[in-house]
């Protein structure tokens, strides 16, 4: 519990009592560069306990990482309110950690330079930001590569540098957008495993997007089924399968197996009706 | 760039049997000798067959004047000097005008550019007005600039300013403007500032762009010194130029553009040797 340790005071002064994330009939609508509007979110109702691991899964397109902009505060909402820890979110805060589905590492920064660019930009002295920054790359196990530039990795250990940037900044809420859907098999089993080790570690509460059911299923205490775009919640789904888990082994239960079939059933429409809709745009 | 680089194999010696990869290595040794030879033939026909043409009068020596003829100048130049005093001060004097108009013109070019990719409402306000100045043919305002701070330096780097600026704006407006959204989504998200993400983010993304304006912008100082200084100066090669024409003196103009060049290349072997070291993030391969 090394790193509960030094963010309880600020968790102790925000009232307990409100859930770590809350959006309440959020909605969001773009511009389309043809001047028409287009709903990505339409009255969205989400609620995330503390420490608590949500997976949001929805057909591509229906607006997931969307809904992850407006809780990190990149976005506002064009309706309805998006609470962080009891508190109207007014642009980016300093509770939230994002793992993007891009690359977001920086390119001209070596892999020790990019997890200490938190920590500098939030005004940590430089060797304390490089002690923390060692920590959490000996965490994700890569210390004998702090000195390359992100193009000498492969993906899976860029996405390592990525997590370590995040966690190092001890985030209260994480925000984690399709993390591993650019990683092959094998990694991304590994990659949720350090994930989740990682997220124990910490406690920090979790909406981790994904298109993957079988991902959501294995990583989280609740999966979030979205409809097709707009998106709005479908349904939710508590996962009662028991921690610590191995992503590996744990799909292979025969809980897991279950729980599976009943949410796909409910998913599988909405990936149903996305795909309908784009037969139908190219025809 | 330059095309030993394009041809340099890369020799994975891992993978490959040792005696294939010494083979291939020799190979392309061999290759970059038989380049080098044929490139120093090439040099060697031309100026051998225009010292010929010359000496048959097959052309005018007069107005062509020939190879061993302008090497007789640069050498009287490098050993008596000039009209106008030592050969070196003259080119000093004009790489002293040009860096300076260089270094102004870059610095202006691209805290303009920054400044206007970021922050939108001064790119729609001044946004017309560039595209005006842009459209002037800029080297005609050497004369002006003669005019307005006469013979001494001051009105070469003024040339050379306007002619860096706006390769350089562009550059560095266009490099502030196309930085991957998701980098500026990701500092802002780890707590960078404002300012923080102009700093750490838009301008190391940007100075690929910036770079390339730079070698092309460098050419350009020297020709706004160059220009300055044949319109009006007390020293300087564009001025050495300007006096071998008004003696008839061809081999002297030729001899004058021979430094000219010897002095870009400099440059330019400078700039690239800055450039790889300020890269050394970037993927080997991918031009910069
Ligand atoms: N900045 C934007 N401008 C206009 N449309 C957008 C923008 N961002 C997303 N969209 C649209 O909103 C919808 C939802 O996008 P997104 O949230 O990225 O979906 P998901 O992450 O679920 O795949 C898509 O149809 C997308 O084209
Ligand atoms: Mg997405």
């Amino acid at each position: 519990m090394l790193w509960s340790a030094p963010h309880l005071p600020s968790r102790a002064m925000s009232p307990d009592t409100s859930p770590a994330i809350e959006l309440r009939g959020a909605s969001k609508t773009f511009r389309t560069p043809s001047g028409g509007l287009h709903t990505a979110v339409n009255g969205l109702d989400l609620t995330v306990g503390r420490g608590e691991f949500v997976a949001v899964v929805g057909p591509t397109g229906c607006g997931k990482s969307t809904t992850l902009t407006l809780v990190s505060g990149l976005e506002e909402p064009s309706e309805g309110e998006v609470l962080v820890a009891g508190e109207p979110v007014r642009g980016v805060g300093d509770k939230v950690g994002f793992v993007f589905q891009q690359d977001a590492t920086f390119p001209w920064r070596t892999v020790l330079s990019n997890v200490m660019a938190g920590p500098r930009f939030r005004g940590v002295p430089k060797a304390e930001a490089k002690e923390k920054a060692r920590e959490w790359l000996a965490r994700v196990g890569l210390t004998a590569f702090e000195d390359r530039y992100p193009h000498q990795l492969s993906g899976g250990m860029r996405k390592r540098v990525a997590l370590a940037a995040t966690f190092v900044n001890d985030p209260e809420i994480l925000l984690m957008d399709e993390p591993f859907s650019a990683l092959d098999v094998q990694t991304r089993a590994l990659m949720s495993d350090e994930l989740l080790e990682l997220w124990e570690g910490t406690r920090a509460s979790v909406v981790f997007v994904t298109h993957d059911l079988e991902e959501s299923i294995a990583l989280a205490d609740k999966v979030v089924v979205m409809t097709a775009g707009p998106a709005t919640v479908k349904q939710v789904y508590d996962i009662d399968l028991p921690r610590p888990r191995k992503v590996e082994s744990v799909r292979l239960e025969s809980r897991f197996i279950e729980i599976y079939r009943e949410i796909w059933e409910s998913l599988g429409e909405e990936v149903r009706i996305t795909r309908e809709r784009g037969a139908a745009h190219v025809a | 760039m330059s095309p030993d680089i394009l041809s340099t194999p890369v020799v994975d010696t891992v993978k490959t049997p040792p005696d294939r990869a010494h083979s291939r290595a020799r190979a392309a040794r061999r290759r970059k000798i038989v380049v080098a030879v044929f490139r120093a033939l090439l040099l060697v026909a031309v100026l051998g067959l225009w010292e010929l043409l010359s000496r048959t009068k097959a052309i005018d020596p007069f107005n062509f004047s020939m190879p061993s003829k302008i090497w007789d100048q640069i050498y009287t130049w490098l050993t008596h000097g000039t009209a106008l005093g030592s050969l070196g001060e003259q080119i000093w004097y004009t790489l002293y005008e040009a860096l300076l108009g260089w270094v102004i013109g870059v610095a202006a070019g691209v805290v303009c550019g920054i400044a206007l990719g970021r922050i939108t409402f001064l790119a729609d306000v001044l946004g017309p007005y560039i595209k005006v100045l842009n459209s002037i043919p800029r080297i005609v305002l050497a004369p002006i600039f003669v005019i307005w701070f006469g013979l001494g330096p001051a009105s070469k780097v003024a040339s050379a300013v306007v002619l860096v600026f706006f390769p350089v704006f562009f550059n560095a407006f266009q490099g502030a403007r196309e930085v991957d959204r998701n980098l500026v989504a990701n500092a802002r998200i780890l707590g960078a500032s404002d300012r923080r993400v102009t700093l750490q983010v838009v301008i190391p993304s940007a100075t690929s762009w910036i770079f390339t304006s730079l070698h092309v912008s460098f050419g350009f100082a020297l020709i706004g010194a160059i220009v300055g200084e044949y319109i009006g100066a007390t020293k300087g090669i564009g001025l050495l130029v300007a006096q071998s024409q008004g003696t008839f003196n061809a081999a002297g103009v030729y001899a004058a553009m021979v430094i000219l060049a010897v002095v870009a290349l400099v440059a330019e072997g400078l700039l690239t040797f800055a450039e790889r070291r300020i890269f050394r993030w970037k993927p080997t391969g991918s031009d910069s």
